[in-house]
């Protein structure tokens, strides 16, 4: 129960993790506003569910006694039942929006800001960065206001699944049917996203950047074009991740920054530049956070559950420096 | 008589900086009357925050290490100011001591480990302990930090030394300095001697052969370890000092106010203190406290401003230019302020990476440039 609790978060993490580490390998940029790509892509799904459910006010029928109103969304006027089920099924739909969304302010980003901050020192990009990073917080605070706004999964999901019966442990095992579907989600983009590395010319070549920067431009191939692409799909995976979740996590304006603290502690412990290191240490976090937050271990070891991804990452970092799997040569000095 | 003076400036010997420095810090309330900032809440905040970036720049201004877990000594230090009031004694003195004195050694804890690597390892490692003790102080620790009601006085607190010497008065007793009260102006002096205290301990850093030293790391480590000296023991000694102003600059924040949260603790409260440091100028003696100064002073008007102020500040334009430049500007005032924050902050990353005083000394630079060109152009022409 506990594991895929933590599977599901990992997965957040996971897809957080990877972008960052797709960021940091190629372009050599530490992206502090990357957890804030998470939060606007949550924020496309709510900006989406906003629109779908405009509401025209008309009089309710059932009540004569006084002028009442119901808000009746257009949609549904418009198509009666289809209507609602689009409205039923805003949060998958609006990846459809999500990802061109995404994708367009990742490539505004990278041509925007990030560029010319290659050359600059490491401090100097994170501080540019968490710089952004406020203000897209606090300009998605000042058009959604402070408070979590609730944006429900379908509701043909929003039960849980019979998990234990599945798998012979008993009826009450059971799980939310959207986590499920987010941890899906998570493993189909992760393993899309090395499939698309490792198996398309262009993945390779971005691959080989990786490796050697320098080597790749000598060889004629357009490594500036290259990086402003992958910064993109770097967008689109966070905030992909952050609309899925959406249902999980009511989404507020400061969520970006609680994923962000954690999702580099997670690339440190995977290994700067190591894109498996970076999953592979994201589903091990999110596992031990929610293992940690069992009542047996709580009681043994008060406190645990809040700090264990911290005092891992910690004890990783001291023994073996270059993260689970680092490779030499990484922001080595 | 003039001309000994002006070479006793240009020399800017330790005694002539200090002495300036003092006469700037006391004589704020004057100077700083016509702007505005004439009140006490707001100028112990500066001289507070000064404390903390001035410790701050001792480490990343002088070592280049990024921490992003400073505001944990900050929260520290006001717990155990608070701690000192509530069990021994009123006395600011003691609690002052108690403060530096545990996040110096929470300090040396923390740097030892961290110190271990550099680079961006060392601002995730500082990030992750502030973050388990700002988690620490919401769950495991709450007997000690009073959880999110924060850690405040009370009525019944032992405080030992006070009741021994005299009986418990009536209500909640005030922090004081042997019988000076910390409120209003009375606190801002203490803070302001305090500031210039650690002021001096700064430049005397700075302008030392240790201060050299951590000057150096920042240049170039490899070469200092080449040519046989050990760097870690300067580095975890820079953290330490930083972290004991912070501690000193929480202590404070407890004196004139005796209240502490775990709030103070988070990470974006690292951020301030960063960003302060940058925008003033990472590495100047004065720079951090210029940064104090602009960013608590920028504080406080902009998240005063509301929507009408902002009608009546844009009423001489017409009705329909009144609307926009109100509709414009209100996202960057109030409660936005932090918006306005981030994109100064931005900017100055951006064009000025060192900061207002680098940006200072480039137009002095200009300005002598232009004023050579006109001699040497005045010579030709003769």
């Amino acid at each position: 129960m506990q594991l895929l609790n933590g599977l599901d978060k990992g997965g957040a993490y996971a897809l957080i993790a990877l972008g960052l580490t797709l960021v940091f390998g190629t372009l050599g940029v530490v992206n502090f506003a990357h957890g804030a790509l998470f939060l606007l892509g949550a924020f496309c799904a709510v900006t989406f569910q906003k629109i779908l459910t405009i509401s025209k006010k008309i009089l309710d029928p059932s009540i004569t006694y006084f002028d009442a109103y119901i808000e009746q969304p257009y949609l549904e006027i418009w198509f009666g039942e289809t209507g609602l089920a689009i409205i039923d099924y805003a949060v998958p739909l609006s990846i459809i929006v999500t990802i061109p969304t995404m994708l367009l302010i990742g490539l505004a980003m990278e041509r925007g800001l990030i560029r010319h901050f290659y050359k600059r020192t490491h401090a100097e990009q994170i501080l540019v960065t968490f710089g952004l990073a406020i203000v897209l917080q606090e300009v998605i605070r000042h058009f959604f206001g402070a408070n979590p706004i609730p944006t429900p999964a379908p509701d043909i999901v929003s039960g849980s699944a019979a998990v234990g019966t599945w798998i012979g442990l008993g009826e009450n095992f059971v799980y939310p049917w959207w986590r499920l579907i987010y941890l899906a989600v998570s493993t189909a983009i992760i393993s899309s996203v090395f499939a698309f590395l490792h198996l398309t010319t262009f993945g390779m070549v971005v691959r080989a950047g990786m490796y050697d920067r320098q080597m790749v431009a000598f060889l004629g191939i357009n490594v500036q074009r290259k990086f402003t692409i992958i910064f993109g799909l770097a967008a689109v995976v966070a905030g992909v991740a952050g609309a899925m979740y959406a249902p999980i996590l009511p989404p507020d304006y400061h969520m970006g920054m609680d994923f962000l603290v954690i999702s580099f502690v997670i690339v440190v412990v995977g290994g700067m530049g190591s894109l498996r290191g970076a999953v592979a240490a994201g589903f091990l976090l999110g596992i031990l956070q929610s293992l940690a937050s069992m009542t047996a271990v709580s009681s043994l070891l008060p406190g645990i559950d809040q700090i264990i991804i911290y005092l891992v990452a910690v004890i990783i970092l001291l023994t073996r420096p270059r993260g689970l799997m680092g490779r030499k040569g990484v922001m080595e000095d | 008589m003039m001309k000994q003076l002006m070479n006793l400036l240009k020399k800017q010997s330790d005694l002539t900086t200090i002495l300036m420095f003092a006469a700037g810090v006391l004589t704020m309330p004057i100077w700083l009357d016509p702007i505005g900032a004439n009140y006490p809440d707001l100028l112990q905040k500066f001289v507070i925050f000064g404390i903390f970036a001035v410790g701050y720049n001792i480490l990343f201004g002088l070592t280049g290490y990024l921490s992003f877990g400073h505001a944990v000594f900050l929260g520290v230090g006001s717990y155990a100011a608070v701690w000192s009031f509530k069990l021994l004694t009123m006395n600011v003195l003691p609690a002052i001591l108690f403060a530096t004195l545990i996040s110096g050694l929470i300090a040396a804890a923390i740097g030892f480990v961290s110190m271990r690597r550099s680079g961006i390892y060392f601002s995730i490692l500082t990030l992750a302990f502030a973050q388990m003790f700002y988690n620490l102080a919401y769950s495991v620790l709450i007997p000690i930090t009073n959880g999110e009601t924060g850690l405040q006085l009370r009525m019944h607190d032992p405080r030992i030394i006070d009741n021994y010497f005299s009986d418990p008065l009536p209500g909640l007793p005030s922090t004081d300095f042997f019988g000076m009260s910390m409120n209003g102006y009375s606190g801002f002096y203490f803070c302001a001697v305090v500031l210039i205290l650690a002021f001096y301990i700064a430049m005397k850093i700075f302008r030392s052969p240790f201060g050299m030293k951590l000057k150096a790391i920042k240049s170039n480590q490899h070469r200092m370890r080449y040519t046989g000296s050990d760097t870690r023991p300067y580095l975890i000694t820079a953290f330490i000092i930083s972290g004991m102003f912070a501690g000193l600059a929480g202590a404070l924040l407890a004196v004139t106010d005796p209240l502490a949260g775990a709030e103070r603790m988070q990470w974006t409260a690292s951020g301030e203190v960063i960003l302060m440091t940058i925008l003033g100028g990472v590495g100047t003696l004065y720079g951090p406290l210029l940064g104090v100064g602009i960013i608590k002073y920028l504080e406080n008007i902009f998240s005063t401003i509301n929507e009408s102020v902002l009608q009546q500040f844009f009423s001489f334009l017409p009705q329909w230019g009144e609307n926009i430049m109100v509709s414009v500007v209100s996202p960057f005032v109030g409660e936005g302020w932090h918006l306005t924050l981030g994109v100064l902050f931005m900017i100055i990353i951006i064009f000025l990476p060192g900061g207002l005083m680098e940006g200072f000394s480039r137009i002095q630079k200009r300005y002598r440039k232009a004023k050579i060109k006109d001699n040497q152009s005045d010579s030709t022409k003769e």
